[in-house]
């Protein structure tokens, strides 16, 4: 009996790992926003590298789990959730590591006066990430405390979309060239995404969980 | 041994394999349609524990089924057996969960029927009435645990893997141990019928244990069931766990855990004897069915999550299988038996005499059934059961209740009392020195009732007293018996007789 459970508190173990990594990835996002903003390339880079090596690893350790999950007939029941949670977080992290890639390779002119609102919006979306973890975190644990962090992630959602929205009025009114404007549209949207993404997770797990209570 | 033997336990195999392939669905059914265990290995599993019970446990089962009607002779057997296996057969067919006893009672009503054998309808409506106490206990007892469960898990806070985990584990637990005690209680349904005859010799295995030809029975039984576990057992699954409710790992674990639980503490005679024992209240015992209270459990679980959520028409179609299946057998049953006596000529009943005796006369009266009219039978013996009957119906409106004490008054048996076994045999029992002095004062009278042995032997209360206290009156009730085995006579030598 022991055997079998030592191999289902592996998987706990890789499961926590895993939101661990998103964890991490949506604060090295954080880190590599603020060093762009602040013109630390070097910094950036790294902080871009260390991102990608976490969404690969990431993407290894939910794909080990799933395949466990699978040929161990594991969680019958909330299998398909489970999976489609990790798959859809898997996607938040994908938006978070493809958004600091755009900036390394659009290199977008972000103007001075909106450096404190990008920091916003950086820390709004991932805030939204963070609180998505959390969730699942307690889905797997302690169900009553999910619904809190889908309230949170929906809060921070509205509020990244109105910091997004702050931004594109303000440069729409600048007499900076169109494309410019365009651009910074761009990267706002990308950076809006974190949070859609982290909100579609929850909704997920509004789903998952009343399954659960069944 | 002769050939013939193999052809009537047939069909007892055959009512082995439909048992198994109904009742898979008892013990890991929920396991199996939640996907947490393989039907394989599930098959596997019950396979064994079904055997094991069977082998192990088996022997010891005495049925209340007995009581409805005492099936003595081999094609008789043979008959209702292959009766209730098809009508069970043809449920497993419509994928329709009945239990094994209530087709097994409409067989023996058939038989009784038929041979013109009074039922006890005193003990039929007991067990009648268990059909309806079983799901009710079973769903009470689903409700509860569901409740209880669910408050838990929430306040223990257990990662959802962990409790996939402990459900696995729980549900191959009690799935072993409920395929151990359907093995161990139903093998009586079986076999029981075919265990008078004697089909195998005891095997004596290099002097450390050796098996008796009933357990061989049962064993051959249990294989039969494990088989029908194995081939057949997936249909019915699936129609409880997918069209009557839709069954997940945990609901289902509470569902085998409240029907063990209600069977183990309504049925178990060894739970009684601990808790006497321990001086703690006993919980009474009733006759419960394992499908009934298998689905009683479904319906419990599922009231307590959601009402909404039960297919009641398939409850319904359950519900009336449960009325199809014993009268279906009965009515087989009696129809076969036509075909087995009159076509194929061979004996469905063995000849048992009665005879009303002046003792038998005062019994009646003691149960306050009028006797003045059976004063013209005293002294006559009669080898069938349906003349007997008539008679005494043109003697007086007998209803069934009276005529049902009358045949059990006037069976003819055979008893002589001999003081050396009495000396050899009961000295090793735990009999009292007084007990068995007092028997053999009776020695070499001879009892062609009964009735006349108890009141003579068991006369004196001082030393068979009955005095409410449970463990003392079975230990009673079991000296009766072996003394009621120990001078009954095979061969009928009614000299003497008193």
């Amino acid at each position: 009996m022991s055997i079998f459970l030592k191999k289902t508190k592996k998987l706990e173990i890789q499961i926590d790992e895993y939101l661990d990594l998103v964890i991490k990835g949506g604060l090295i996002f954080k880190l590599g926003i603020k060093c762009y903003l602040e013109n630390q390339h070097e910094a950036f880079e790294n902080y871009l590298k260390e991102l990608r090596d976490i969404e690969e690893k990431a993407d290894d350790l939910r794909r080990n789990i799933e395949v466990k999950l699978y040929t161990r007939t594991l969680i019958p029941e909330s299998r398909g959730d489970v999976l489609g949670l990790m798959e859809s977080c898997d996607k938040v992290l994908n938006i978070t590591t493809e958004t600091l890639l755009e900036f390394s390779v659009e290199i977008p002119i972000l103007f001075p006066q909106l450096k404190s609102d990008f920091l916003d919006i950086a820390e709004s979306s991932i805030a939204c990430l963070e609180n998505t973890v959390s969730g699942i975190r307690s889905y797997f644990k302690n169900i009553d405390a999910v619904r809190d962090y889908v309230t949170k992630v929906q809060f921070y959602r509205k509020e990244t979309n109105k910091i997004a929205e702050k931004i594109k009025r303000t440069i729409f009114r600048t007499e900076y060239e169109l494309s410019q404007k365009i651009h910074t549209r761009y990267f706002t949207f990308h950076i809006e995404r974190i949070a859609e993404q982290s909100e579609d997770v929850c909704d997920r797990l509004s789903i998952a969980i009343i399954k659960r209570f069944e | 041994m002769d050939i013939s033997i193999w052809f009537f336990i047939s069909s007892g195999l055959f009512l082995g394999w439909s048992l198994g392939a109904n009742h898979a669905v008892n013990v890991f059914g929920t396991a199996v349609v939640s996907k947490m265990v393989r039907f394989r290995t599930a098959a596997i599993i019950a396979g064994i524990f079904v055997i094991l019970g069977s082998f192990i446990s088996g022997s010891g089962t005495t049925k209340t089924l007995t009581e409805l009607g005492g099936i003595n002779a081999i094609a008789g057997s043979f008959t209702v057996a292959l009766a209730v296996a098809i009508s069970i057969t043809v449920m497993t067919k419509a994928q329709l969960p009945v239990s094994t006893s209530q087709a097994v009672i409409g067989g023996i009503i058939g038989w009784n029927i038929f041979t013109g054998s009074p039922t006890d309808y005193n003990s039929l409506s007991k067990i009648i009435l268990s059909w309806i106490i079983s799901p009710v206990l079973a769903g009470l007892f689903g409700f509860i645990l569901y409740k209880i469960v669910k408050r838990y898990l929430k306040i223990w806070k257990i990662h959802l893997l962990e409790i996939d985990s402990y459900t696995r584990i729980g549900l191959i637990i009690i799935g072993a141990l409920a395929s151990y005690s359907l093995g161990a209680n139903n093998i009586a349904n079986v076999m029981g019928m075919f265990a008078s005859a004697p089909l195998f010799n005891e095997i004596n295995i290099s002097g450390l244990f050796s098996i008796s030809g009933v357990q061989q029975l049962y064993l051959l039984g249990g294989l039969a069931i494990a088989i029908g576990i194995i081939t057949y057992g997936r249909n019915v699954m699936e129609t409880v766990g997918k069209d009557l409710y839709k069954i997940s790992p945990i609901t289902g674990l509470i569902v085998v855990t409240a029907e063990f639980l209600v069977l183990t503490l309504f049925t178990s005679t060894e739970l009684e004897s601990l808790l006497l024992k321990l001086n703690l209240p006993t919980i009474p015992l009733v006759p419960l069915s394992t499908t009934q209270a298998f689905i009683g459990a479904i319906l419990g679980v599922g009231l307590a999550k959601d009402p909404l959520s039960i297919n009641f028409r398939v409850f319904g179609k359950i519900s009336l299988g449960w009325i199809i299946a014993p009268l279906s057998a009965g009515i087989i049953t009696f129809i076969l038996l036509f075909f087995v006596q009159n076509v194929f000529e061979q004996k469905v009943i063995n000849p048992v005499p009665y005879e009303i005796s002046k003792s038998v006369v005062q019994k009646l009266k003691e149960k306050n059934i009028d006797t003045s009219n059976l004063t013209d039978l005293i002294g006559k013996r009669f080898y069938n059961k349906k003349i007997f009957r008539q008679e005494l119906l043109s003697k007086s409106k007998f209803d069934n209740d009276q005529i049902f004490a009358i045949f059990q008054y006037a069976i003819v048996d055979s008893f002589r009392v001999d003081s050396v076994a009495a000396k050899n045999v009961l000295s090793t029992n735990q009999f009292s020195s007084s007990q068995i002095n007092h028997l053999k004062t009776f020695h070499g009278i001879s009892y062609s009732h009964k009735h006349d042995l108890e009141s003579d032997l068991f006369s004196d209360s001082s030393l068979w007293e009955i005095t409410g206290n449970k463990i003392a009156d079975k230990s009673i009730l079991e000296k009766k018996l072996l003394i009621e085995n120990l001078f009954r006579i095979k061969e009928k030598n009614n000299s003497s007789i008193k």
